[in-house]
């Protein structure tokens, strides 16, 4: 009987290993993600750039945060403030651990990444990638998710990373945008913000499908565990994250059908995308019906976030990463203080847990906002964060990287 | 022998092309251009809505001898047409020369 039952225990374990590994890889698939939508929102002579920077910033977040900043997250805990690090992390029987910390740390880096395309040099970029996933991301990311920090004493709830991950790059991705400058032509003498058609909208769908699929393991394997009743919170999970990002897609859908007489294909797509960021943090703790708000809620809020980032802030962010990643990661989190079945503010559980959700917020806001702009500013300052106005103009492609993404690709219509 | 140069409506080449062939005039070269026009398009990008007077249309470039010149240009105007503003121009000049590379002939059998 005791062998059985140790049997059982093993057989367990394997499975909520292999659920950890397969959840991480569907997170490596959303660096394709990223790639795709961001190439497809701008124009095509920045293609290979965008494609670059997206596969550096997976590289460089592998290797730092192997190096430094998985332990820097989730070492033992200094203060409840961060990790004490250690080099090269190796600790036998948690490389599973390690990689799927590994893809959420890239995916917080490759979030700036849209926000700045078009118009920031390549080394600069690399240079910021690396200084996030070794240190802006898992110091924040201690606070929530090691077990001691400060904010999991609050009683702070961002089960999957709607702040830790999304918010904390976006809000880098805020200030990059603001610290690099619009594109050129992005803006009128007068101030008046112009459309800068992206090359393809294919490739910015194929790229939210991609996304919304490495989304279930996003969630889905955050739960860390698959045996017996997890199971069961696996698939509720997953069912919350698909109702939320189809209630952003709609909420988006309509409202851009009735705001500028057309459904916008790409912020409805972006509808979409909010809609998984907003139900990142909590899709552990709402039923279904909170899903459905939560979607709903993001997929308005960032088509009107979208526009006042672009006409109102006049910050150029080409993908609306800031809006998509920042607020309604944001948002999403707060949300968790309204809708948590457990504590949550329409179940009767006040004010406390929307307070509590409210520190993280700002927070961990506070802590990428500031670290970013030290970061950004001495970077433009030595280095320089742009390239120059002739680059700019012929293409980052064929002067940063020596090459055309279609160099022999002609579109015949009809 | 003249060219007949056509620009016509992209969503007008299939009949222009069709009549073309009706009339007997089998070969012509053609390609996509961009004008501007007094016909302005609305837009709208993520929000931000803009107007652009670039108007897309196809151009035709068709050589024929003098006695093909009339039911060519009569089969463009036909087919081209819907009555609304932008349905383009046609314009004729002559040609001195032509001739065909394959044999080195010259003259108007090389347009046949």
């Amino acid at each position: 009987m005791e062998e059985v039952v140790k049997g059982i225990e093993n057989i367990n374990g394997v499975l909520d290993i292999l659920w950890i590994l397969v959840a991480g890889i569907l997170v490596f698939f959303m660096q394709a993600g990223f790639t795709l939508v961001e190439t497809g929102f701008t124009r095509s002579k920045n293609t290979i750039n965008i494609v670059m920077k997206n596969l550096m910033d997976l590289c460089i977040g592998s290797l730092g945060f192997w190096l430094i900043g998985y332990t820097l997250m989730y070492g033992d805990d200094l203060g409840s403030f961060i990790g004490i690090p250690t080099l090269f992390y190796n600790a036998p029987g948690e490389m599973h651990n390690l990689f799927f910390q590994t893809v959420f740390c890239a995916t917080a880096a490759t979030i700036v990444s849209g926000a700045i395309a078009e118009r920031t040099k390549f080394s600069t970029y690399l240079i910021f990638s690396f200084i996030m996933t070794v240190l802006i991301y898992p110091v924040s990311g201690h606070w929530v998710w090691q077990g001691d920090g400060w904010l999991t004493d609050l009683g702070f709830i961002d089960f999957a990373g709607s702040t830790v991950v999304h918010s904390v790059g976006g809000w880098a991705a805020l200030i990059a945008a603001a610290l690099v400058g619009p594109r050129i032509g992005k803006y009128s003498a007068d101030g008046k913000s112009n459309a800068i058609p992206g090359h393809s909208i294919l490739f910015g769908a194929l790229g939210v499908f991609i996304l919304w699929l490495g989304w279930f393991g996003f969630n889905g394997g955050s739960e860390l565990a698959i045996n017996g009743e997890s199971a069961n919170h696996v698939s509720n999970i997953i069912i919350t994250t698909n109702l939320a990002a189809a209630a952003g897609a709609m909420a988006s859908l309509f409202l851009t059908w009735a705001k500028y007489g057309k459904p916008d294909a790409s912020m409805t797509l972006n509808g979409a995308l909010a809609g998984l960021v907003g139900i990142t943090a909590g899709c552990a703790a709402v039923d279904n019906y909170g899903a459905v708000i939560i979607g709903l809620i993001c997929g308005i809020v960032v088509v009107y976030s979208i526009e006042f980032v672009d006409k109102k802030l006049k910050v150029d962010d080409p993908v609306g990463a800031v809006s998509v990643h920042g607020v309604c990661g944001a948002l999403g989190t707060l949300l968790v203080g309204v809708f948590a079945l457990d504590g949550g503010l329409v179940y009767g559980g006040g004010f406390g847990q929307l307070g509590v959700q409210a520190a993280g917020v700002f927070g961990i806001g506070a802590w990428s906002l500031i670290t970013s702009f030290i970061v950004l500013f001495i970077l433009k300052k030595t280095i320089g964060l742009r390239v120059s106005e002739k680059e700019e103009v012929e293409g980052l492609d064929i002067h940063e990287h020596g090459m055309e993404a279609y160099p022999d690709f002609r579109l015949n219509e009809h | 022998m003249k060219k007949i140069e056509a620009i016509v409506r992209k969503s007008k080449y299939r009949e222009v092309k069709e009549a073309l062939h009706g009339v007997g005039v089998n070969f012509f070269s053609y390609w996509d251009v961009t004008g501007l026009g007094n016909e302005k398009e609305g837009h709208v990008y993520r929000g931000i809505s803009y107007s652009t007077s670039d108007i897309q249309r196809r151009y035709l470039s068709i050589v024929v001898n003098d006695d093909f010149a009339e039911k060519t240009i009569k089969a463009i105007l036909e087919s081209g047409a819907t009555g609304d503003v932008g349905d383009g121009k046609i314009f004729v000049s002559d040609i001195l020369e032509s001739y065909r590379i394959r044999t080195g002939e010259k003259g108007g059998d090389t347009l046949k």
